[in-house]
């Protein structure tokens, strides 16, 4: 994964509470074997229509998205990630998140900043005012701002998930490190072995 | 110290707990399916990474399976691939696999329980966010991510942080005709799609205790509607006699030893829980949704709300452009909505028991002119079940489609789902905008009035199908 100290651009306003994520990426996209292209089929049932934010021809390049309270809740599918980061998407500023979601976005580099909703309310009125503002999210000291207005707010990120944003880490190396444990743990475990109860055809024994 | 069952589960799984880093837990056992695996095996070719343990990992088709005869290809080019892939992923490196057709095969959370995998005491992790359902068995279950299912493959660990515990006491006996579908309904109503975020719940209390364990893991399935990871029910007699006699478990004295050790994965008596939400099950009805949320119930009883019965003006907003959405007028009694649809099945509701229940209400009785009625079975083994029980003619017999195992309609991956407009009844779990397809609208029921409001075309309860 690619390592993200600081982003700097244009923010969306999504201006919506409970996305989950059969709206982020529609289930006729979880069929792909792929890991790339998911951005065609983000919010796809909302993109048909004019209006909606996404087709706002003056938010095009946006690499930041502001959205409500509660933004992907839902199902566990990681497509919602990669739907959002195939599109542009760098990071996302919301009240509160879905826990899976959360947790599936740091793991893929994707920037999650909860501020609290009348802070997102704040920085929704700013990129609506004018939506060619930059602003940018500061990994390493934990900030959000719009250098334009001088707004500014600091964010949290637990100390792991901001060193592996930093480093890009990838999870499973960083596990790898405890092979050892792995193993010493598996000679003490009560976990059966399904090998005695399926043939090879997968026929109960 | 006195632990909750969620914590002694959790100290029993920790590989390492360095400092700074979330916990190191082992995961006993791995359940794969088709969608949320194939990015996760390229990634371990990508790596050159193999699968610690195929021992522990066991895969079936089911999200995107077609539910047409066997003998019927798979049409969807791209539900092809994902079925093809998941059999050469699982050749690859060396996983048993269901796949199609297969007489194991079935939807995973039905299988694991079925075939005795899932048992008391494990960690069980599935790349599908219902995999909280196994926790009816007193084991810890969660549902992962792609990128986690690759580090499962790889490390048969994951790292993570430790939840808070809350729990959900059901105390006394339901009134006849609530089902635990109505139970679970009811708490995901009173704690929202966001109440139980960053909790695993435990579920307690005398109406949990009756329940089968089919009902149990109704009730543990939607632990994640109600925003929780995972959702558990103590080990007891039932836990231990549905286990008895299963595929994946050792016979005679070795399983009495086995029991001995799962009778230990309850919570202490004196142990504190982070949170608890009380309910009493004697003021349980039998509920629908009436929104695009599992947390917008209603009573079956009850009207359409309107926006003005909420305080909140967030709120009133999400209640107006669900009832756009889902075409209701506010004050409509639900008993007068007709349906299009109606589907029983899903991993909350397609068991032997789910079948049982609705066929007790269609036995003798007809689906209404201009409902296509779904009966589509959890796996393989329902299905032969409930074939040998003559529940499929029951269902024929009564205007009912009679299917082929997999997740179907739940959420329209393969080709039985709503069309645009159409209303459901469905005895599935999520009722967001657009999940059975594009443009329709779900309403989540339990067998029972799923079976009933097939009948009469409209929502409906089983006592009004005989009256
Ligand atoms: S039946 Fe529905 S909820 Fe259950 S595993 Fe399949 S798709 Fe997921």
């Amino acid at each position: 994964m690619k390592a993200v100290q600081f982003i700097e651009g244009r923010a969306v306003p999504l201006e919506r509470s409970d996305v989950d994520t059969d709206q982020i990426i529609p289930s006729d996209w979880l069929k792909r074997v792929e890991r790339t292209g998911f951005g065609r089929g983000l919010f796809s049932e909302w993109r048909d229509d004019p209006e909606f934010v996404l087709n706002n021809q003056s938010y095009v390049g946006a690499t930041i998205l502001v959205a409500g309270p509660r933004f992907g809740t839902g199902s566990s599918r990681e497509h919602a990630v990669w739907a959002l980061m195939d599109f542009g998407f760098e990071a996302i500023i919301a009240p509160s998140f879905g826990d899976i979601f959360r947790n599936n976005a740091s793991k893929q580099g994707l920037v999650i900043v909860q501020l609290d909703q009348v802070d997102v309310e704040e920085l929704t009125q700013l990129i609506k005012e004018s939506p060619s503002r930059l602003v940018i999210v500061d990994v390493e000291h934990l900030r959000v701002e719009v250098p334009e207005t001088g707004w500014q707010r600091t964010f949290t990120l637990d100390a792991m998930t901001r060193e592996r944003l930093l480093n890009g880490w990838d999870d499973i190396g960083l596990t790898m490190r405890r092979e050892a444990s792995i193993t010493t743990y598996e000679q003490t475990s009560h976990a059966p072995s399904l090998a005695g109860v399926f043939d090879a055809n997968g026929h109960v024994r | 110290m006195a632990r909750t069952l969620y914590e002694k589960l959790w100290d029993e799984h920790v590989v390492a707990s360095p400092d700074g880093e979330p916990t190191l837990l082992y995961i006993d056992l791995h359940l794969v399916h088709e969608v949320t695996s194939p990015q996760a095996f390229d990634g371990l070719r990508l790596n050159g990474r193999s699968v610690r343990r195929p021992d522990r990992t066991l895969a079936t088709a089911d999200h995107n399976v077609p539910t047409d005869p066997i003998s019927t290809p798979v049409l969807d080019p791209i539900s092809k691939r994902q079925l093809e892939a998941l059999e050469e992923n699982c050749q690859e490196f060396g996983i048993t696999v269901f796949p199609r057709g297969h007489e194991n095969q079935g939807i995973v959370h039905v299988i694991g329980p079925e075939l005795g995998v899932t048992q008391p005491g494990m960690t069980i992790v599935c790349g599908d966010s219902h995999t909280s359902t196994h926790g009816a068995f007193g084991s810890l279950a969660f549902g992962i991510g792609t990128s986690e299912v690759e580090h499962v493959l790889a490390t048969q660990t994951l790292p993570q942080q430790r939840a808070k515990t809350m729990a959900v006491t059901v105390n006394g006996r339901p009134p006849t005709g609530v089902s635990a579908k109505d139970i679970v309904l009811a708490i995901v109503a009173k704690l929202g799609t966001g109440g139980g975020a960053g909790y695993v719940i435990e579920y307690r209390g005398e109406a949990i205790e009756q329940l089968s364990m089919e009902g149990r893991m109704t009730v543990c399935n939607m632990s994640i509607e109600a925003g929780a990871r995972a959702g558990l029910v103590a080990v007891d007699e039932t836990t231990i006699e549905y286990l008895r006699g299963r595929a994946g478990v050792p016979s005679g004295n070795e399983f009495e030893e086995l029991a001995d050790r799962w009778r230990g994965y309850v919570s202490d008596p004196d142990a504190e829980f982070d949170a608890e939400l009380v309910l009493d099950a004697s003021q349980v009805v039998p509920y629908l949704t009436w929104g695009t949320n599992p947390a917008q119930v209603v009573a079956l009883s009850g009207v359409v709300p309107s926006p003005d019965d909420f305080d909140d003006l967030d709120q009133r907003e999400a209640v107006s452009r669900s009832l756009a959405y889902m075409d209701l007028t506010p004050g409509t009694p639900m008993r007068e909505i007709p349906v299009d649809v109606v589907f029983l099945g899903s991993c909350t509701n397609s068991r032997i028991e789910d079948l049982r229940a609705g066929a007790h209400v269609a036995r003798g009785h007809h689906v209404a002119a201009n409902v296509r009625a779904l009966v589509v079975p959890g796996s393989h083994r329902v299905k032969r079940q409930a074939e040998e029980e003559g529940l499929d003619q029951v269902f024929l017999d009564a205007g009912f489609e009679w299917r082929e195992p997999g997740c179907s309609m739940c959420l329209g991956m393969n080709p039985d789902q709503l069309k645009a407009g159409q209303r459901s009844a469905s005895t599935s779990n999520r009722n967001f905008e657009g999940r059975q397809g594009r443009g329709g609208r779900t309403h989540l029921v339990s067998p029972a009035v799923a079976v009933a409001t097939a009948l009469l075309g409209r929502f409906a309860s089983p006592d009004e199908v005989n009256a």
